[in-house]
C-alpha cells in the first residue's frame, strides 16, 4: 500500500481540516487511490508496459502545468526510464497550450467550434512509433476530447496497440485529468481563510 | 445532434467482449451487474481495477448522501463539465438527473441549448463557473470562484463536492467521447 498521492500532492495533513473533509467521501478517497494503484502498480505489463505507463503519465501532468503533480510523474519517469526524462520535456515543451476546444461535427454546435493545435510528437525515433501514438492521443484526450473519433482509435491499433491497451492507456490519460484537478481544487480549499 | 435532455445511445468504436464472454472479474469490475448490457463498460471491464476503482468513486462522489452538495447540485456540475468539454452524450444523462432532483428543467435546458455562459441564479453561476475553470488545462479555478461560492452559500463540504463532482466528469467525458459516439 503505497500512501495517498492525493493526500500528499494537495499537502493533506492528518488530523487537518481537508483531512476530515475527505473522510466525508471514504470511498472516492479509497478508490482514487486504488485507480492510481491499478495504472501504475498493475497486474501485467501484457498489454501497457511500465514505462509506456510512465512516459504518458509525465506527459499528461507536464501539459497540465501543476508543479507539484508535474514533478511527481517525472519523478516516477526518471526511476522507470531515466532515458526518457529529456525526450518527454522537450515534448511537453512543444505540445502545451490552453484547452479544452475543438471542431463540433454536429452542424447544430459548429457554430461553438474552437479550432486548435492538434499535436504530433517530433522525436518519434526516441520514442519509439507505439509510444508517440500513444503521447498524440494523449494530447487528443486532454485539450480536445470532442474531436476524438474512430480514426484516431485505428491509429493507436495500427501503432501497435490492442482494444484492452486502448482502454487502459484511456483510463490512465483519463484518471490524470481528474487527479491533477482534485489536487488543485482541495488545495485552494485547504489555503482558503 | 445538439446538447439534450433525451436519452440517447451510445455505440463503441472498438469491440467490447460479448455479455456471455465475461470472466468474474470483469463482472466484478462492472460494480452494478446490469451494466453487462452496456457495451461502454463492457470495453471498459478489458481493464477491470482500473474500472473497479472508476465506478466505486464515482458512485460514492455522486450518491453518498451524508451532508454536503445536494445532488441535483452534483448533477449540474457534472452537467457544466460536459457541457464545456462537449459531451453531448454525457451532458444529456446527466441533465436529465439535475433536471429532475432540482425540479429545474428549463434552467438546465438553457445551460444546454445556451452553453455555460447562459444566465443563472448566483448558487448555479457559482457552481458552473468553478466548474468551468477547472476544467479548462491548465487549471483555472481560484480564490474568486471559491469567493463566490462561499457569497452562494455553500460550506466546506459542498464545496468539496463541487470540486470532486466536477473534477470527475473530466475522466468520465473522455472516455465516453474517445471510445465511441451517440447514437
Amino acid at each position: 500500500m503505497t500512501a495517498d498521492v492525493i493526500d500528499t500532492l494537495a499537502r493533506v495533513r492528518p488530523g487537518s481540516r481537508l483531512d476530515l473533509l475527505r473522510d466525508r467521501r471514504p470511498d472516492a478517497r479509497e478508490h482514487a487511490q486504488r485507480a492510481y494503484d491499478a495504472l501504475f502498480a498493475p497486474d501485467s505489463e501484457e498489454e501497457v508496459t511500465s514505462v509506456e505507463r510512465a512516459a504518458v503519465a509525465a506527459f499528461v501532468a507536464g501539459l497540465h502545468q501543476d508543479p507539484a503533480v508535474a514533478r511527481h510523474y517525472a519523478d516516477r519517469l526518471a526511476e522507470h526510464a531515466p532515458g526518457l526524462v529529456a525526450t518527454i520535456e522537450r515534448e511537453i515543451e512543444e505540445a502545451r497550450t490552453v484547452g479544452p476546444y475543438g471542431v463540433y461535427d454536429e452542424p447544430a454546435l459548429a457554430q461553438e467550434s474552437l479550432i486548435g493545435p492538434a499535436y504530433r510528437a517530433a522525436r518519434r525515433d526516441a520514442l519509439g512509433e507505439r509510444l508517440a501514438a500513444a503521447l498524440d492521443h494523449a494530447h487528443l484526450l486532454v485539450f480536445r476530447p470532442r474531436e476524438s473519433s474512430r480514426d484516431a482509435l485505428k491509429t493507436l491499433i495500427d501503432a501497435g496497440w490492442t482494444t484492452a491497451g486502448v482502454v487502459t492507456i484511456s483510463q490512465l490519460v483519463a484518471f490524470l485529468t481528474f487527479q491533477v484537478r482534485v489536487v488543485a481544487g482541495l488545495r485552494l480549499l485547504g489555503a482558503d481563510r | 445532434m445538439k446538447f439534450t435532455q433525451d436519452k440517447l445511445g451510445w455505440e463503441p468504436w472498438l469491440e467490447p467482449p460479448a455479455e456471455d464472454e465475461l470472466t468474474e472479474a470483469h463482472r466484478h469490475a462492472l460494480v452494478d451487474k446490469a451494466r453487462a448490457a452496456s457495451p461502454y463498460f463492457r470495453l471498459l471491464a478489458l481493464d477491470p481495477r482500473v474500472l473497479h476503482a472508476r465506478t466505486t468513486t464515482d458512485n460514492d462522489i455522486f450518491y453518498n448522501a451524508d451532508g454536503g452538495l445536494p445532488r441535483a447540485e452534483r448533477e449540474l456540475a457534472a452537467t457544466a463539465t460536459s457541457r464545456h468539454n462537449g459531451c453531448v452524450f454525457c451532458a444529456s444523462v446527466h441533465a436529465r438527473f439535475a433536471a429532475h432532483y432540482s425540479k429545474r428543467p428549463g434552467d438546465v435546458q438553457r445551460l444546454l441549448d445556451d452553453g455555460v455562459d447562459a444566465p443563472q441564479n448566483e448558487r448555479w453561476r457559482a457552481i458552473i463557473d468553478a466548474a468551468v475553470a477547472l476544467a479548462a488545462t491548465p487549471g483555472a479555478l481560484g480564490a474568486d470562484h471559491l469567493a463566490a461560492l462561499r457569497a452562494a452559500g455553500l460550506d466546506d463540504l459542498e464545496i468539496s463536492d463541487v470540486i470532486h463532482a466536477a473534477a470527475f466528469f473530466n475522466w468520465a467525458n473522455r472516455l465516453m467521447l474517445s471510445l465511441g459516439e451517440p447514437a
